[in-house]
């Protein structure tokens, strides 16, 4: 069968099946699941409020989708984007805290050294970790997490909420920091809505993976690793030197959402902020195939269900925005199983091939 | 130091160990059969849904634990099916499920109870505070026996290890996987029912916090063993009771208390205090030849 009608065929199958299932639930609640898909994909097409939050929404998801492509790639899995995107965001925000009377043109690039680097050093550690110790990198990241929104909150509570606060969230960082919403160049595009200059550095992003990893040797390198580890040192690659280096850059892409975040949204480190954007960012790389423009066409899916999730909440009955949620899962555990649709395709077509 | 120690704290982190260890000892009979568990959070939100909504509608909470079991072990079977029959990746399955049941109690909640996601409230004697102590315990020992006396013990051990062999020597290494899976949705069930109709007295939202992943720390921590393993999760227990103990009396933020558990297994996991090794053919797909 035809390679790229196959990398298409699973996952819209995945999608259809996620939704086959995602309406009988809606069934069961009692709601119509024409009228609430209607709804949930409707609301996030309209111009400009449904495309603007939609790309909003979509914008974190991009990072977090390439963070666990790049990782994958290099045969790990990456759990900890979420634990790495809170690192960021708090160090992001720590240094627009601190260095707020620099001018823009410094302070914004150290802004953004700040997500990269704090992101990529916390993905760094799981990678040492099973480099160094064969510690496998699901349960560290897993264990990362926690330790590190436990530690975000603390410097939040202790040093950098203002007094009086009755919300767990650092004071804001300088005016200098911030980075422009698309409003102000769009014509047509009212600067309410909070989609900003991080979704054109997250398609950047998206450009840089796709050369580092198909143009460099070191992305050479961390896909031989990820294909066939015992091949890649054979072969003379140091093996452990590459899953290090897939995770710190994996950390570091995840680290980026505080870009979109910190700096062109809240304008502070706001704990919780995060709706499980390390954990979509699995979905979204399975679906789109660990390949970077798949990682796009998966979070803009993404980001669309999260706006109309919103209106699914306010306009059906009994639905409620957790549908997403749930779709979510669901299209992550049929792309894992695909083999049922494989198997569906070959018990129809037995001879064919 | 000896105001802190008294039979309250101790009663305290025995509550608080007792959902970890029955998670822990469900991922215990999965993970030794081969089958990676990270669905061990979503487990405890089944059961704990189920069991609070079923002993709100029928008014008996045994009936509440019954129907926890049954879902646990359908929801574990959703991973089994995908894992064992499909050869999914099952570290995403797992996630996948984690996932799902981050939203559905709160859809199926919000459905049955018009609420953003809780159970109304139980009555004091419709709760189960003492059973499922009792139980997860005396599961201990019975499971080291099971494991180290038993054929189906020995089975499970070596479809974990070798499957090629065991299948050799004529075990059905499905099934055998199947039933580990079938018995981590079970235990894990009971787990959730009781931080519903035990500890507390309704379902919240996402009530599991993070306690599936706490479970599978100690499973890693106890190597995998029993015995080690309730060790495990009374130390995390009593972390917690720990931490709910000083929470504004010390100097010590909450938040650093909370973290021993995660940090502990990373100590473990970088090989500075002993070393665990997992079952052998842990996380491998098995297709018979």
């Amino acid at each position: 069968m035809n390679k790229v009608l196959r990398e298409l065929l699973f996952p819209a199958a995945a999608v259809a099946a996620a939704f086959v299932v995602g309406g009988l639930l809606v069934l069961a609640v009692g709601d119509r699941p024409l009228l609430t898909y209607e709804l949930l994909i409707g609301s996030a097409l309209t111009w400009p409020d449904g495309i603007g939050y939609t790309l909003f929404y979509a914008t974190p998801l991009i990072f977090t989708g390439l963070a666990v492509a790049v990782a994958y790639r290099c045969g790990l899995l990456n759990i900890g984007a979420e634990g790495q995107l809170y690192v960021a965001a708090f160090a992001t925000a720590w240094a627009g805290i601190t260095f707020a009377n620099l001018p823009a043109l410094v302070l914004v690039p150290l802004c953004f050294l700040a997500a990269i680097v704090s992101g990529g050093a916390w993905g760094a550690i799981p990678g040492v970790l099973k480099a160094r110790f064969g510690a496998h990198e699901v349960i560290t990241t897993i264990m990362l997490n926690f330790v590190a929104v436990a530690l975000a909150s603390y410097f939040t509570q202790y040093h950098y909420k203002p007094p009086g606060d009755p919300i767990l969230e650092t004071v804001a960082i300088g005016d200098a920091a911030r980075i422009p919403r698309l409003g102000r160049f769009l014509p047509g595009f009212p600067e309410r809505i909070p989609a900003n200059v991080a979704f054109l550095v997250a398609l950047v992003a998206c450009l840089l993976v796709y050369l580092f990893l198909w143009r460099t040797r070191f992305g050479f390198e961390i896909r031989a690793t990820g294909a066939s580890p015992a091949a890649a040192q054979y072969g003379g690659i140091a093996t452990g030197r590459q899953v290090v280096l897939a995770m710190a850059i994996s950390g570091a892409l995840a680290g980026m959402v505080a870009i979109n975040e910190v700096l062109g949204y809240r304008y502070r480190y706001y704990d919780g902020f995060s709706a499980g954007y390390g954990f979509t960012g699995i979905a979204v790389a399975l679906l789109g195939r660990n390949h970077p423009l798949g990682v796009i066409v998966a979070a803009l899916l993404f980001g669309a269900l999260l706006r109309g999730g919103l209106f699914v909440d306010i306009f059906t009955e009994h639905v409620s925005k957790d549908l997403v949620m749930v779709l979510q899962g669901l299209i992550i555990l049929f792309v894992a199983a695909e083999a049922i649709f494989r198997e569906r395709l070959r018990a129809r077509a037995p001879k064919a091939t | 130091m000896s105001q802190i120690f008294t039979i309250a704290f101790v009663l305290s982190a025995l509550r608080l160990a007792t959902p970890l260890v029955l998670a822990a000892l469900g991922g215990l009979y999965s993970e030794r059969s081969g089958v990676i568990n990270i669905a061990l959070e979503a487990l405890l939100l089944a059961g704990a849904f189920t069991a609070a909504t079923v002993t709100h509608f029928s008014g008996n909470p045994w009936l509440g634990l019954a129907a926890a079991i049954v879902a646990g072990i359908g929801v574990a079977l959703v991973h089994g099916v995908a894992c064992i029959r499909f050869r999914a990746d099952q570290v995403v399955s797992g996630t996948a499920l984690n996932i799902v049941f981050l939203g559905l109690p709160q859809l199926l909640a919000g459905a049955l109870f018009a609420s953003t996601g809780a159970t109304p409230q139980l009555p004091k004697e419709q709760l189960l505070p003492w059973p499922p102590i009792v139980l997860a315990f005396a599961l201990v020992p019975i499971t080291w026996y099971v494991l180290d006396r038993t054929r189906f013990g020995l089975r499970l051990r070596a479809v974990g290890e070798n499957p090629e062999a065991a299948d050799t020597a004529g075990v059905d290494v499905a099934r055998v996987r199947y039933l580990g899976v079938i018995l981590s949705g079970a235990l894990a069930a009971i787990g959730g029912a009781y931080l519903s109709i035990g500890q507390a007295s309704l379902f919240t939202r996402n009530m599991s916090a993070g306690r599936g992943f706490i479970a599978l720390a100690a499973l890693i921590f106890g190597n995998w063993r029993p015995v080690p393993t309730m060790l495990a999760c009374l130390l995390f227990g009593a972390a917690d009771a720990l931490s709910i103990q000083m929470q504004g009396v010390s100097q010590v933020p909450v938040q650093f208390i909370q973290l021993i558990p995660y940090v502990l297994t990373l100590v473990v996991l970088a090989g500075f205090i002993g070393r665990s090794r997992p079952p052998r053919a842990l996380g491998v797909p098995y297709q018979k030849k």
